[in-house]
């Protein structure tokens, strides 16, 4: 069986990538509930992830799978802590919902 | 063809499983329909000779990452439908804000021109050997350092976990 980056065009990747990150970004714009929005962020590390692989396949340098390491423990740390601070905002005001949070706002 | 095929059939699942995350309205169904998208991204890495990022992936997102969810979602108790919703005005909005992105990365991509590549095509870049080698060769100090992001985000998490800091 071939590697599918010699039968798919890089293009139909891109396009794909495109379109996953762009539904993380409507997640972020579309749902209150701040574990939905962190979800999206996931999903929108996830669509540049893939891209980076197919870059990395197309051109054969390996140096692309390997950034995609390094975002993965970023992202790992970023769930971490960013869990931990909902776990607060949900001791302190009893909901996750975002709208709540607006003490920093003019 | 049989990879063709199956890129369409990734690439179908991945997209529907990433509206069904962000459409759903129970939370629990969203991390659900999350990890089905990650392992549709897996099949992705393995059709690119990717193998051990594809078993990295699985580990890391569907395994850790996921479980991390749930775990908050149950101890928050969100598996209930009433969460609150954002106006039809907003959520139009929303829809159409992220449409016009979508409109401008499309457009923006069907002018570009394709690059050639210089390497002659080699299947074994994916596999544990060179990746190791690349690592620990060209990038040795961004891994030592993400070693440090890693212990700093676990002392950053504790710290907040705690019940008051004093």
């Amino acid at each position: 069986m071939n590697s599918a980056i010699q039968v798919i065009p890089l293009e139909w990747y891109l396009l794909l990538c495109t379109v996953l990150f762009t539904i993380g970004v409507l997640g972020v714009l579309f749902r209150r509930n701040a574990i939905i929005i962190f979800m999206s962020i996931e999903l929108m590390l996830n669509a540049v992830n893939l891209l980076l692989v197919a870059f990395s396949s197309f051109l054969s340098d390996s140096k692309g799978q390997v950034f995609v390491f390094f975002i993965m423990a970023v992202a790992a740390a970023e769930v971490a802590v960013g869990l931990a601070i909902l776990m607060m905002v949900y001791r302190n005001t009893n909901s996750s919902d975002i709208n709540v949070l607006n003490k920093l706002k003019w | 063809m049989v990879t063709t095929y199956l890129f369409y059939f990734l690439s179908f699942l991945a997209i529907m499983f990433g509206l069904m995350v962000v459409l759903s309205k129970n939370p629990i169904h969203s991390v659900l329909y999350l990890v089905l998208c990650f392992f549709t991204i897996a099949g992705h890495y393995v059709l690119l000779n990717a193998q051990f990022l594809a078993v990295v992936h699985v580990i890391v997102y569907s395994g850790a990452i996921m479980v991390l969810f749930l775990f908050v979602i149950m101890l928050l108790n969100l598996n209930k439908e009433t969460e609150p919703h954002k106006s039809i005005w907003l959520k139009g909005s929303a829809a159409i804000a992220a449409g016009s992105l979508l409109l401008v990365m499309v457009g923006s991509l069907k002018g570009a021109t394709t690059i050639q590549s210089t390497n002659a095509f080699n299947p074994n870049i994916g596999l544990i050997e060179n990746l190791g080698t690349t690592l620990f060769k060209d990038f040795l100090l961004p891994f030592e350092v993400s070693s440090i992001l890693l212990l700093a985000a676990m002392v950053g998490a504790v710290m907040l976990g705690k019940k008051s800091i004093k």
